[in-house]
C-alpha cells in the first residue's frame, strides 16, 4: 500500500492502508489525537484498494478489503474515502472480536460509571451521546460498548461520532470547526460528518467503567420513560451484538449478567433538551 | 392411543438464568440460546433426560390428561422439538 496509518481506539489497534493518499490524509487529521497502537496490541488490518487497476485512476472506486470483508459490499468513490475507512475499521471489529461482548450502543461515563445508549440507526444514540460529552460526560464511543465477560465492565472505544444529516447542525452549533472532519454529502447514509472525540475521553480510553443503566432512546417521540423487562432486554441486546453467537457460552454468561444487574429504561424524547433532561434524571436516581 | 416418547437434554448441557418472568436458556450442545416463557421451563425440567411418553409428562406436571390440556402439551412439545430442545424418541 502507498500510503499508510497505524492508530489505536481503546483497545483495538488498526493499521489502515490505502491506494490513494487522500483518505488516510484526512483518517490522520480525525485521529490526530489519538495514540499509536502499544506493543503488543494486535492490528486490524483494513486496506483501501482500487475496484480494477483503471479504477485507481479514472473515477475511482474503492474496494475493502482486510481480515475480514464482506463480499457483497458495493464499491464506493474515492470522494467519500473517510467513509469507507471507517466501515471497514467497524467491520474489522464487529467480526474479528473475539475477548469483549460488543453491543452496537453507545456509552457515556460520569466517575467511573456508565450508561449504555442502545437501539436502532436513527434511534439518536450517537448524537445524544455526543451531546452528553459536551455538557461534561466522558464519551466512550457511540458505535460499540465492548464487554468485558470476566468483569462486567465497559470498555470504551471512543471512535470519531460519525454525524448525519441534522445532528451535524446541532453539534456544530455547541462546538469548535477544529473538531469536525470533512463534510461528505450523499453518502449511502446521506450527509456525514465526523466529530472528534473531546481529548480528555480520548485520553480515557483505557479506563473501563461499570454499567449502571442500559437506555433504549427514541428521538422524535413525547416525553415518556418506561422500565423494561430483563427478557425483552436480554433479547434486544442479543440482536444488539454482533458477536454474541462467536462467543458461545462466554457470551450468554456476560449478557445476563450485564441485564440482571442493570436496570433498561426506554426514553422517549421529542428534542435534545428532552433527551438530556432524561439521562441525568436517570443518572439522579442511579449514578 | 398413539402416545409419543420425548427427552430433553442432560441438565448440565443447559445453563438457565431467570430474567423477571422469563428463562433465558443456553444450550451447551447446539450452542444456541432460547428465551422461554412459562410452562416451558417447567416441562423442559419434568422431562428430563430420560424419555417419558406424553401420559407420563401430563402425570408428571400433575395436568389432567383431557381434550384440552393433552393437545396443548403436545403441540408446546412440538415446539421445543422444532427449536431442538426436545426429541422425539
Amino acid at each position: 500500500m502507498n500510503h499508510s496509518h497505524h492508530v489505536q481506539v481503546g483497545p483495538v489497534g488498526f493499521r489502515i492502508g490505502s491506494a490513494w493518499a487522500e483518505p488516510i490524509r484526512q483518517l490522520k487529521a480525525l485521529y490526530a489525537d489519538y495514540p499509536s497502537p502499544a506493543e503488543g496490541i494486535t492490528e486490524h488490518l483494513v486496506r483501501l484498494e482500487p475496484t480494477s487497476p483503471m479504477r485507481r485512476w479514472v473515477k475511482p472506486s474503492i474496494a475493502i478489503a482486510g481480515g475480514y470483508t464482506l463480499p457483497e459490499a458495493a464499491p464506493l468513490p474515492l470522494s467519500i474515502g473517510l467513509i469507507a475507512a471507517e466501515m471497514a475499521m467497524n467491520l474489522q471489529v464487529a467480526l474479528g472480536e473475539r475477548h469483549y461482548l460488543l453491543l452496537h450502543a453507545a456509552t457515556v461515563a460520569r466517575d467511573g460509571k456508565a450508561i449504555i445508549l442502545t437501539g436502532e440507526s436513527g434511534s439518536g444514540k450517537s448524537t445524544l451521546s455526543a451531546l452528553l460529552m459536551t455538557e461534561g460526560w466522558r464519551f466512550m464511543g457511540d458505535e460499540f460498548a465492548l464487554l468485558d465477560p470476566e468483569t462486567g465492565l465497559l470498555h470504551p472505544f471512543p471512535r470519531p461520532v460519525s454525524l448525519k444529516n441534522q445532528a451535524m447542525a446541532v453539534m456544530g452549533a455547541r462546538l469548535p470547526e477544529s473538531r469536525f472532519g470533512p463534510v461528505m454529502k450523499d453518502t449511502p447514509k446521506g450527509d456525514i460528518r465526523h466529530l472528534i472525540p473531546d481529548v480528555a475521553s480520548i485520553k480515557a480510553m483505557h479506563e473501563p467503567a461499570r454499567p449502571i443503566a442500559i437506555l433504549f432512546p427514541s428521538f422524535g417521540e413525547e416525553m415518556a420513560v418506561r422500565p423494561m423487562g430483563q427478557g425483552e432486554v436480554f433479547v434486544r441486546l442479543t440482536q444488539a451484538s454482533t458477536n454474541y453467537t462467536a462467543l458461545g457460552e462466554r457470551g450468554f454468561h456476560a449478557l445476563a449478567g450485564l441485564v440482571k444487574s442493570t436496570p433498561a429504561i426506554a426514553i422517549d424524547y421529542p428534542d435534545t433538551a428532552g433527551g438530556l433532561s432524561l439521562v441525568e434524571q436517570v443518572w439522579a436516581e442511579r449514578g | 392411543m398413539d402416545d409419543p416418547r420425548f427427552a430433553a437434554p442432560a441438565p448440565d448441557t443447559l445453563i438457565s438464568v431467570q430474567l423477571d418472568g422469563l428463562v433465558a436458556l443456553y444450550d451447551r450442545a447446539s450452542a444456541m440460546t432460547h428465551v422461554l416463557a412459562e410452562p416451558v421451563p417447567e416441562i423442559l425440567e419434568a422431562l428430563g433426560p430420560s424419555a417419558l411418553t406424553a401420559t407420563q409428562l401430563l402425570a408428571g406436571l400433575d395436568l389432567p390428561d383431557d381434550a384440552d390440556t393433552r393437545p396443548a402439551l403436545l403441540a408446546r412439545l412440538e415446539e421445543l422439538e422444532s427449536s431442538g430442545l426436545v426429541r422425539r424418541v
